[in-house]
């Protein structure tokens, strides 16, 4: 029997494909607007176009993008860390913590002196605690598994939904508003600056993400299975924990909770191309970053001047196409 | 030859559950040793001692002359594969991905090699699966699954193999083919321990029984000698006969 290739050209053609769109994305969606805004003005120096196309809007796609790479990566390593496809960016409750630091700085209306708004701040405070305490809780003595990192996650996430509910039944009408709009989650233009600090972070821990893929495949069919394979399960349940957690928590901190990009991009992307972690990981990040930035460019044009917030946009594009998909399956198995 | 493992006086508790109490062996390379048992004499827990996966036990085992606990999951991995009952597999692999597995720990790196692909066709032809190496592993049968199983445990290729009940969902003709492969591996030179509830098959075909009662060990010894009447009717609480017939020992289990 002749001897199979390995699957690297299969990643890397996908690899190639996703990229592509991902690029593809990044170019065409600042050029997208209310206002008319054109590329050989701006790259003449000619304003507003200039400020239209390179403060506001390639930045915030930028933003996009760096939020649906995130957001779908921690998703797919959360849900084979859990051994549940229905795991979400959110489920072991670091989004939750980040919103309820990012509304306790919106009541307490502190005034920093910070060159970024304070409740960024709240929200990375929030997140890291939460952190803390799921990693300690999640631990029973020295060990830990996906069902104990599970419940403890889902405790402290309803225990902070709990928070936040009560304390905003506190707020003034200002404040109850701007409450209720970080929690719907959207995309705000942020100075390269903070974008470049953010890649600073995402990309050493997407990257090390992306490098361990052969282990969340043993990891994805069971810790049994992965520990009698080679894998050392505990260091790897923590280190997923962390960086899933560390890649939704600095999104949300930015952008508050987006809800199904992390949900429906592994998922459509498992469906067509499998499980294994290897193409899997990398290509969610690509089209996961795809996926927002298109979702947002949509969020900010259709109804202009007003915004739909893309938390609505992601699902109500994305579970169409979800459904349309799945019965296009159909023989296959549901998930 | 030396012993692989060595057990002395392994003593294991859940809560205030005793399942083993003070088991003392040796396992040597080169033999296919059974381990019986009633439900809940701690064959498994024993089993996933030998596999380190069940490091909670006092008294001491030793593999290879070190503590089990003692070994890096890796290095372990290259010369003991357990091949569990059965695997609930959330996600779309295929059959041959999950083989794949198997060659974790001597890959480096994200992709396998060559060498890493021939284990994997070696395997899936041991275990008569390569038929349905392309399928999904949530669409295969019990038995086509456990076949799939031990392909990835073979791809290891181990020294030791651990399996926990591997005939469970098989058809006869591949519990057979199941217990010839094993006793052809044996005669390469590997140690195989298979905790089943087929004393039949494993009179048949082991060099050994080690039957397991209330967590100690109540036989020790070739089937024969293991396997008697009176053995069954003490550890099992079946009455039984032992019959000989076309060269071998049957035991019939009355009502």
């Amino acid at each position: 029997m002749p001897v199979e290739s390995a699957p690297r050209r299969r990643v890397l053609t996908a690899l190639a494909v996703c990229s592509a769109i991902a690029a593809l994305v990044l170019l065409v969606a600042p050029l997208i607007g209310s206002s008319s805004a054109s590329l050989p003005r701006a790259l003449a120096g000619i304003s507003p176009d200039r400020e239209v196309l390179f403060e506001l809007r390639l930045p915030r796609v930028i933003l996009a993008m760096i939020a649906g790479a995130c957001l779908s990566l921690a998703g797919a390593l959360f849900q084979a860390l859990l051994r549940d496809a229905l795991a979400t960016p959110y489920t072991l409750g670091v989004s939750s913590g980040s919103a309820l630091g990012a509304v306790c700085s919106i009541l307490l209306g502190f005034r920093l002196a910070l060159p970024f708004p304070v409740h960024w701040l709240g929200a990375i405070i929030g997140a890291a605690l939460v952190l803390g305490l799921v990693l300690h809780l999640g631990s029973e003595g020295a060990r830990m598994s996906s069902f104990t990192l599970l419940l403890a996650g889902v405790t402290i996430n309803s225990i902070c939904l709990a928070l936040i509910l009560f304390l905003h039944s506190f707020a003034t009408l200002m404040q109850s508003f701007s409450i209720t709009r970080w929690l719907m989650g959207g995309i705000d233009p942020v100075d390269l600056k903070t974008l470049a600090s953010l890649l600073a972070v995402v990309v050493p821990v997407a990257g090390f993400v992306l490098w361990k893929a052969r282990e969340w495949n043993l990891l994805a069919v069971g810790e049994e299975w992965a520990e009698s394979r080679g894998v050392d399960v505990q260091w790897l349940l923590r280190f997923g924990y962390l960086a899933g957690s560390l890649l939704t928590g600095l999104v949300t901190a930015f952008t508050g909770p987006i809800g199904f990009v992390g949900l429906i991009v592994p998922h459509a992307l498992r469906m067509r191309f499998g499980a294994d972690h290897r193409l899997l990981l990398p290509c969610s990040l690509l089209l996961g970053a795809a996926f927002l930035a298109i979702c947002d460019t949509v969020a900010r044009t259709v109804l202009a001047p007003a915004e739909i917030p893309v938390g609505v946009l992601t699902a109500l594009l994305g579970g169409p196409f979800f459904i349309w998909l799945l019965r296009s399956r159909r023989r296959s198995l549901w998930l | 030859m030396s012993a692989l493992y060595e057990l002395q006086g392994v003593c294991m508790r859940y809560g205030a559950a005793e399942i083993l109490r003070g088991v003392t062996l040796d396992l040597s390379p080169g033999s296919l040793v059974t381990l019986a048992g009633p439900n809940g004499a701690g064959k498994s827990t024993l089993l996933g001692i030998l596999a380190a996966l069940r490091p909670g036990f006092s008294g001491t085992c030793r593999f290879g002359g070190r503590d089990v606990r003692q070994w890096t999951r890796r290095a372990l991995a290259r010369d003991v594969a357990f091949v569990p009952q059965s695997l609930k597999v959330e996600f779309p692999f295929t059959a041959e991905q999950v083989v794949l597995m198997g060659r974790t720990p001597y890959c480096d790196g994200l992709f396998e090699s060559d060498a890493d692909w021939r284990e994997v066709d070696r395997a899936l032809s041991l275990t008569d699966a390569v038929a349905f190496r392309k399928r999904d592993f949530r669409t295969l049968s019990g038995g086509e699954k456990q076949r799939v199983i031990l392909a990835a445990a073979l791809a290891q290729t181990p020294r030791v193999l651990l399996l926990d009940e591997p005939t469970t969902w098989l058809d006869l003709r591949h519990q057979i083919a199941l217990y010839q492969l094993l006793r052809r591996l044996c005669g390469e030179g590997m140690l195989v321990v298979a905790v089943t509830h087929d004393l039949n098959l494993a009179a048949a075909y082991s060099d050994r029984v080690i039957l397991l009662d209330g967590g100690a060990v109540a036989a020790d010894a070739v089937p024969g000698e293991a396997l008697s009447a009176e053995r069954i009717q003490s550890v099992f609480g079946v009455t039984a006969r032992v019959a000989e017939a076309d060269g071998r020992q049957w035991i019939l289990y009355a009502g």
